[in-house]
């Protein structure tokens, strides 16, 4: 009984971190309608801005993540100026291979820059070990990751539900001709969503570096998880997204831990079982957009 | 629309042309040539990045001529995919005239190989794939890395013989995995030994925590690990999240968990780790210390034991030169390297004349820390041991 | 004239040969004659163009994005390995349209999940159908060899009379005649009134329903199709190198196809024969000069295309033979690429 809820409380830090990683995904490709298959890439690129500053500056771990944010956004929004808005009139298969290459660019760059081994992040210890609770472990480092990821989830929603912001980027969205009519600056609202976008990862490549592991070929490894998530939860809105990380890591741990040689094909069967009950996602829109 | 299918077809084929032209290769000259084949891109990367460092600094050391010929190496990418490695292999073959085919990251790619090297009479050095079976697949292949059987039976041994009873394993699902979890278990139940729980993982695993929760609640004594070079960090640093040193389950193992190049950034989790292996970059010899040195100050980092594969293997290619006098002649090269012995960075070893295979010590490694930094100290050793895979038939 | 007339003097005037095309096919004919030392990668460049074809059967052609067409190459792949180490059918000709007629019964059984859904659902189910079968693959290693892959698989000379050679010559040619054979059969098919009908769903798929194309029915087929050729590249892959191991499955062979194919441009044959071409010449190219970081210049090179854009690219690439045309032939012959809608 403890080690189904250990395993519960594994797969719901798995799946936050998940969908920390993949909501800008989920942003580009369902608000603005990009397909950014480069997005691990900036989720790399915190990871391992957060490495140097940590393990080679010495800054606290604490000041490292904000900072990879910070830095994520910021490629993002030079990138997003000098290349991707070029791009977003153009064919899906056109931004895929965009994005494909940028994304074999990143791996080569990053491979050259620091090496090929797999890197850590230097924890304080305040965040080693697990915490035994009625008897149920539970990960110190895996509920730091609940905690923000859920702080975060909670603020991306009243951003775009309550602020100005989030009503003007749904409008951008919906009508991008009306919105510029009535006075909103679109490309600003575009390249302030997919800078916001890219911070997110790289704070979520930060963190899961402990977990996942960083090496240079973080993008093209986890490419895959972000698409189911974003696939599954449908990208309409930020629930579907959250809810499909949930279910993918608790599903993902679950079977891992019970059924161990099947592993794999838990998350795949469950991915298409889902797509063909609901083509657009489980939260998606009726008609594809 | 449908009715202009004209196209660029010309050009694309005088691009191609064109292209073809230019990488046709010129005609084999004097120099032996070496055909480095290594995973320097994918998951794997790291593996053939120290393999092909140990290799130039080999160079380095020993200068670019033996024998009065010139050694010319030619570093191709495999991407650990063996239908890559078997093209490039062939490829090298034929058009670049390689007197030697070496690295093979992993065994698939190893295997590939081998029946190019049988037909084309090339001696195919194995510089990191550590799979029992692959010296038995072409008469010419020669290694210098290392069997699992090797370090896996000495672990399982030592296991029974420490006090360890109840075993819980995991091990990575391919081959090299199995080999090390057939053999640890071989000798451990046969000397009394328990094991609770076996769990293998996907080779391409993100996330370890569930099968090491399964492990948690299996509650052994100590716990059997196998995950391929590169993976280690990721599995020390989950071990130690989940709890499981503090619950009295120490990492026994071969090796390959505790990599040199990784075990500095696993954190103090690590300590107290028991492993068998080949090599540690803290192995207290004149030689070893000159050559770690050396490959700091190279590289920036710790050689692992997949550079002091790599160095061994380009010493052994220039040693069987020496002995046939400059000449590429396979048989007679590969009739050098049998039996040859020389004094390593890892120990003394030697190639077993009969298996072509390598024969080296196996050292018992506790982590530890020195100078402040974390090393496997070695306590015990098993002297002059065989591939227990082949010596068994 | 009625419309169904016009419909069919466009098919027929579409489908005549022109010299360019024949063009083409001798040049390929003189490389494998030129260079002796590159029947290898030239034999890998035809499997290539041969899995390029099948996915722009469906996708240059009926608009259905895949990410998983591996699934269909690696179950060609596995199949002929296993045909040809168990010694089910040892002869190469047949064992390869046996290893398509495998991959075709899968490509059928799938379509009914693929044709429903929009481009992003159908790209995640083809995706996942790979995936499963790969770690099916992997699951079942007593079959399949697992990760080592099958070992052992030794290929019985083709017809019983040319048998396969370390330098790759049988293998190229025998893989240059399979993809001339489906090409003719490809190039048949997009010009007949079903491959018309294919694009008119492509382009519209609610107005080619309204005037009377069953789309359902026509896209399974096509699937299925394109399945078959994918197994047949498998296949052809297998028997060429003597190998089969999980990375016939794999995401990135799926990926690199795609490029592959936005490479050369989607929805004209001759698209996936280019683009295979291209990428792996590139591929070889920059990973000769740094076996290491190679990758950073494919990327560039993708990138670079994208912004450029191919449209302009293409007029780049024809100007000065254009320009001679011009001279020669007169304005109304120059060359010109169709503009993809992909």
């Amino acid at each position: 009984m403890t080690s189904a809820l250990t395993n519960l409380f594994d797969g719901v830090a798995y799946g936050m971190l998940l969908f920390v990683l993949a909501c800008g995904l989920a942003v580009t490709l369902g608000l603005m309608n990009f397909v950014n298959l480069a997005h691990g890439a900036f989720a790399m690129a915190g990871g391992y801005v957060c490495a140097v500053l940590v393990n080679q500056a010495g800054w606290p771990f604490f000041l490292g993540l904000p900072l990879a944010f910070v830095a994520s956004a910021a490629i993002g929004a030079v990138l997003e100026r000098l290349l991707y808005r070029h791009l977003y009139a153009r064919s899906h298969l056109d931004q895929v291979l965009f994005s494909v290459g940028l994304v074999f660019m990143s791996v080569a760059a990053v491979d050259y820059i620091m090496g090929s081994s797999r890197i850590f992040i230097k924890l304080p210890a305040a965040l080693e070990g697990q915490i035994d609770f009625f008897g149920v472990g539970i990960g110190r480092y895996r509920l730091m990751i609940i905690v923000i990821c859920g702080l975060l989830t909670a603020v991306l929603q009243l951003i775009l539900a309550r602020t100005r912001f989030g009503s003007r980027l749904r409008a951008a969205v919906d009508d991008p001709r009306a919105a510029s009519g009535l006075g909103i600056n679109v490309p600003q609202v575009f390249a302030f969503t997919f800078a916001f976008g890219c911070g997110l990862a790289g704070l979520g490549g930060a963190l899961s570096a402990e977990i996942l592991g960083l090496d240079p070929y973080f993008p093209l490894k986890f490419m895959i998880y972000f698409l189911i998530v974003v696939t599954v939860g449908g990208s309409s809105s930020m629930t579907g997204p959250f809810l499909a990380s949930l279910l993918l890591g608790i599903a993902d741990v679950a079977g891992k831990y019970y059924v161990p040689k099947m592993g794999p094909f838990v998350i795949y069967t469950l991915m298409i079982v889902i797509l063909l009950w609901r083509p657009n996602g489980l939260f998606g829109r009726t008609a594809a957009r | 629309m449908f009715i202009r299918t004209k196209m660029l077809l010309p050009i694309a084929t005088v691009a191609a042309v064109a292209g073809m032209v230019a990488l046709t290769p010129a005609r084999a000259d004097e120099a032996v040539k070496i055909g480095l084949i290594l995973p320097m891109t994918g998951g794997q990367a790291s593996t053939g990045k120290q393999i092909d460092n140990a290799v130039k600094l080999y160079m380095q050391q020993h200068g670019d001529t033996v024998a009065g010929k010139k050694v010319e190496v030619i570093l191709k990418d495999d991407a650990a995919v063996p239908d890559n490695t078997k093209r490039l292999a062939q490829e090298l073959i034929v058009n670049d005239k390689v007197g030697f085919i070496a690295g093979f990251g992993v065994t698939p790619a190893a295997l590939a190989a081998a029946p190019l090297a049988t037909q084309a009479k090339i001696p195919e050095i194995v510089m990191a794939a550590g799979t029992s079976i692959i010296t038995e697949r072409s008469p010419y292949i020669v290694r210098t890395s290392f069997t699992l059987a090797q370090s896996s039976t000495i672990i399982g041994d030592w296991a029974v013989k420490n006090g360890i009873k109840k075993v819980a394993t995991l091990t990575s699902d391919y081959a090299p995995g199995n080999d090390a979890l057939n053999f640890f278990k071989q000798n451990f139940t046969a000397g009394g030994g328990e094991i609770v729980e076996e769990v293998k993982v996907p080779l391409a695993n993100p996330d370890f925590a569930p099968f090491l929760q399964r492990m948690k609640d299996a509650k052994p004594d100590a716990m059997f690990v196998f995950v391929p070079a590169g993976q280690g960090g990721n599995f020390m640093k989950q071990y130690a999240e989940r709890g499981l040193d503090k619950a009295g389950i120490r990492v026994i193992g071969p090796g390959d968990v505790m990599d040199d190049d990784l075990l500095n950034g696993m954190g103090d989790a690590a300590l107290g780790t028991v492993t068998a292996h080949l090599y540690s970059a803290a192995h207290p010899s004149a030689m070893n210390k000159e050559f770690v040195a050396a490959y700091k100050k190279a590289f920036g980092n710790r050689p692992g034991f997949m550079a002091v594969s790599g160095y061994d293997g380009i010493h052994l290619i220039y040693e069987a030169l020496k002995k046939t006098g400059g000449k590429t002649d396979g048989d007679a090269l590969v009739g050098a390297m049998k039996g040859m012995k020389w004094e390593s960075p890892r120990g003394p070893i030697s190639i077993d004349p009969e298996t072509r295979d390598i024969v080296q010590n196996i050292y018992i490694r506790k982590v530890e820390k020195v100078d402040g930094e974390l090393y496997n100290v070695e306590f015990a050793t098993f002297e002059a041991v065989k591939d227990s895979g082949k010596t068994k038939k | 004239m009625s419309a169904q007339a016009e419909v069919s003097r466009h098919a027929i005037r579409g489908a005549r040969w022109r010299w360019s095309e024949a063009a083409f096919w001798l040049v390929v004919l003189a490389c494998a004659f030129a260079f002796p030392s590159r029947y290898l990668i030239m034999a890998d460049i035809a499997r290539l163009a041969l899995f390029a074809l099948s996915l722009d059967l469906i996708l240059g052609y009926a608009g259905i994005v895949s990410l998983g067409h591996a699934a269909f190459f690696g179950v060609g792949a596995y199949s002929a390995g296993l045909m040809a180490l168990h010694g089910i059918i040892t002869e190469p000709v047949a064992a390869l349209i046996a290893a398509g007629l495998v991959a075709m019964a899968l490509g059928f059984l799938t379509s009914f999940l693929v044709i429903r859904g929009a481009d992003l659902t159908r790209l995640m189910v083809t995706l996942g159908i790979a995936l499963l079968l790969e770690a099916l693959a992997e699951r079942f290693s007593d079959i399949t060899g697992g990760t080592d892959g099958l070992q052992g698989i030794e290929m019985q000379p083709i017809l019983k009379l040319f048998a396969f050679d370390i330098f790759g010559k049988v293998g190229l040619f025998y893989s240059l005649a399979v993809l001339f054979l489906l090409f003719l059969l490809a190039r048949r098919i997009v010009h007949s009134p079903f491959g018309l009908s294919l694009r008119a769903i492509k382009n519209n798929p609610l107005r080619a329903a309204a005037i009377g194309i069953p789309v359902n029915r026509r896209l399974i087929a096509i699937y299925t199709l394109s399945a078959f050729y994918a197994g047949i590249a498998g296949a052809l892959f297998t028997q060429t190198t003597a190998l089969a191991s999980l990375d016939v499955f794999s995401f990135e062979r799926s990926a690199d196809l795609m490029l592959v194919l936005v490479i050369g441009g989607a929805g004209y044959l001759y698209g996936g024969l280019i683009g295979a071409v291209v990428f792996r010449m590139l591929q070889e190219v920059f990973s000769t000069i740094t076996p290491q970081y190679w990758q950073f210049w494919i990327g560039l090179v993708l990138v670079v295309i994208v912004l450029v854009g191919r449209p302009r690219m293409h007029r780049w690439a024809l100007w000065a033979p254009n320009l001679i045309i011009k001279q020669i032939a007169g304005r109304k012959a120059v060359v010109a690429v169709p503009e993809s809608d992909a």
